[in-house]
């Protein structure tokens, strides 16, 4: 057993006040009776009820939604094609160019980034709304799942591609069946990562978007200007659960593959 | 049932000059830039031959294997395979399929997966594949393990794994890169009667890949001992180890004393040397060098006796030393002699007899001697 020094306690106590205080004062307000903010007046869930008659809210959402799914799952096709190309073909001409200009948007300020797409926009004449609100985001997203996938394609043993190729499938064969699905779960974080960072992003998103198009983000931010009011709190936590259902579920579901994989190794030595 | 040694024995394709070699190498040089990892080497390799690349890291033997396999194409020169040139055809279409160091398993397939993963690229019909499968799985003794993901095996059982695999589309040419290595020393000496009995009962033409002498000497009908991308010598495991053609093979194979010399006399089969050991050495030799030019002599450490007493041909192959250190093994006990130039000699003897009444001790007087045919004369 560890023993724990009052000075560990502290800081873990500390630590996790300092990160997690913030949201729970959000969390407990969304609950609050009262119109104030700040003012506890008893438990109710009006604000939640009220929520679902906020058409507003609830099309900023929607939106929200969309631009995600469509900007990650094309990030993640054009990331992963980049991640392929800089580990694979390693002696091309401009190689430490591509790789470093690929890596720019990660370092880039958004406002820049968002600034540069609107003023390209603006130039060939798009009208600006849910599709350039897309293409951005699938812009500044694409570079994180590079890395992502990257990082994977380092640690693949180009072994078992060459064994398939000896075995008579072809290089996009051997792609499809053998490379892609051992590189699935690398793909799939990128995935999930270019998709949360679309969810939040809201400077891109404001110089990037027209009328019609505006993501939850946008919405919440514009509310907030009027004034704080629970019923921007009851959104948050909703986020809030939503994101925290989402951790909860990969860890456990990694761990669970972890005491698989363990216990299939002691199985395969025990024979 | 015919033993395998019976077969074996008469295996001789290239003794026959009437023979057509299986896979023939031409010429093929392979750089890296400005590495030559291959340089200008040509090899025949007959049908049904168990054929061994030895050689020591970077010798080339795995780039030559990776371009008979089509991962690398000849920089020049050509490789045929039953006939037709394999210039520029890719892995894919080649009908050799390869065993990989690494194993290289498909690890998101199960074994059964992994196997039939050739075949299903080649169309065959889902019946046949599984009859194939089957079939493989009985060869390699592995038929409780279908359904195991590769990292649920021991290292053993997917050495094994990959070897099905690498039969299963029943390849012309099977090859194999250092397929032994990762095992430990038990399974290994097992698995190599094993691979022996699979590629006679399969009749297919083997060529592996090995840095292991020992591997290459049980296994193989011929071996190529490779350095610096060229062959040295190509030959049967007796031949490569009693009569090395170059003082680089003798050294690398097995374990050698080599004196050096001046050549004394030559006559009709038999040359003198005068070795700078101090003593006069007369074998029995085909070819004779010209009196006055230098020669080496390689002469195997079981092939030298230790006596106690003067040998009935001295002064001739034998000459005094001290016992400088002993080795005992159990079947058999090494000698370090020092002569008395100081040169240190190994020699073995076979402890036949249980108990020795007065074994030789250290720091005892001895004469070394070797009969006029137990060493081989070196020109380089």
């Amino acid at each position: 057993m560890v023993t724990w020094s009052r000075f560990n306690i502290a800081s873990i106590v500390f630590g996790f006040a300092f990160l997690y205080l913030p949201i729970v004062l959000l969390v407990i307000f969304s609950f609050n009776e009262s119109k104030l903010v700040t003012v506890w007046a008893g438990f109710s869930t009006k604000w939640y009820v009220q929520l679902l008659h906020n058409q507003a809210l609830l099309d900023a959402a929607w939106v929200t939604v969309r631009v995600g799914l469509i900007s990650a799952t094309v990030a993640t096709v054009l990331g992963t094609l980049a991640a392929l190309a800089m580990t694979r073909y390693t002696r091309f001409r401009g190689r430490m160019l591509f790789s470093g200009m690929i890596y720019a948007p990660l370092v880039m300020p958004e406002v820049i980034t968002g600034l540069s797409m609107l003023l390209l926009f603006v130039a060939v004449g798009l009208d600006r709304g849910f599709w350039t609100l897309t293409l951005a985001h699938i812009t500044f997203t694409m570079c994180f799942v590079a890395v992502v996938v990257q990082s994977r394609l380092l640690s693949f043993d180009r072994s078992i591609e060459e064994a398939a190729m000896d075995l008579g499938a072809t290089p996009v064969a051997t792609f499809l069946q053998v490379t892609l699905p051992v590189i699935a779960p690398a793909v799939f974080s990128g995935w999930v990562l270019a998709f949360t960072l679309s969810l939040d992003d809201l400077v891109i998103s404001n110089f990037t978007s027209g009328p019609g198009a505006t993501t939850l983000p946008m919405k919440i931010y514009s509310q907030v200007r009027l004034g704080v009011t629970p019923e921007i709190n009851a959104v948050c936590t909703i986020l809030i659960g939503i994101v925290a259902m989402g951790v909860l579920v990969a860890s456990v579901v990694s761990r669970r593959r972890e005491i698989q994989r363990v216990k299939d190794e002691q199985a395969a030595f025990a024979l | 049932m015919k033993s395998l040694g019976s077969i074996r024995r008469s295996f001789a394709p290239w003794a026959d000059p009437a023979s057509v070699p299986f896979i023939a190498v031409r010429n093929v040089t392979k750089k890296f830039g400005n590495f030559v990892a291959v340089d200008n080497l040509s090899l025949d390799i007959y049908p049904r031959e168990f054929f061994a690349l030895l050689g020591a890291s970077g010798c080339g033997k795995s780039t030559l294997l990776r371009m008979l396999a089509g991962f690398e194409q000849p920089t020049s020169g050509e490789i045929v395979l039953d006939g037709q040139s394999l210039a520029g055809i890719p892995p894919y279409r080649r009908p050799v399929n390869m065993m990989f160091q690494s194993y290289a398993l498909f690890p998101h397939m199960t074994v059964e997966n992994n196997i039939a993963f050739g075949l299903k690229q080649d169309g065959m019909p889902k019946p046949q594949i599984a009859e194939r499968v089957d079939q493989m799985l009985k060869l390699v003794k592995l038929d409780k393990f279908a359904k195991r993901k590769p990292h649920q095996l021991s290292g053993g059982q997917r050495q094994r794994v990959a070897l099905a695999r690498s039969l299963a589309k029943r390849p012309k040419v099977l090859l194999l890169d250092e397929p032994l290595g990762a095992l430990d020393k038990k399974l290994r000496e097992e698995t190599q009667f094993e691979l022996m009995d699979l590629q006679q009962q399969l009749g297919l033409t083997f060529v592996v890949v090995t840095h292991d002498q020992e591997e290459a000497m049980t296994m193989a009908d011929r071996i190529a001992v490779m350095a610096h991308g060229k062959v040295i010598q190509v030959a049967t495991p007796p031949e490569i180890y009693e009569a090395p053609n170059s003082r680089f093979v003798a050294d690398f194979i097995g374990d050698v004393n080599i004196f050096d010399g001046t050549v004394s006399a030559a006559g009709p089969g038999a040359v003198e040397i005068a070795t700078e050991a101090g003593f006069k050495v007369r074998l029995a030799s085909a070819e004779a060098p010209a009196v006055g030019t230098k020669a080496g002599l390689a002469v195997r450490p079981e092939k030298i006796r230790v006596s106690r007493d003067k040998p009935s041909c001295a002064p001739l192959n034998a000459a005094e030393g001290e016992i400088w250190d002993i080795g005992y093994l159990g079947d058999m006990t090494i000698f370090h002699v020092r002569l008395k130039d100081g040169k240190v000699i190994k020699a073995s003897s076979l402890n036949a007899v249980r108990a020795v009444e007065d074994p030789l001790g250290y720091d005892q007087q001895v004469w070394i001697s070797f009969d006029e045919n137990a060493g081989v004369v070196l020109k380089d």
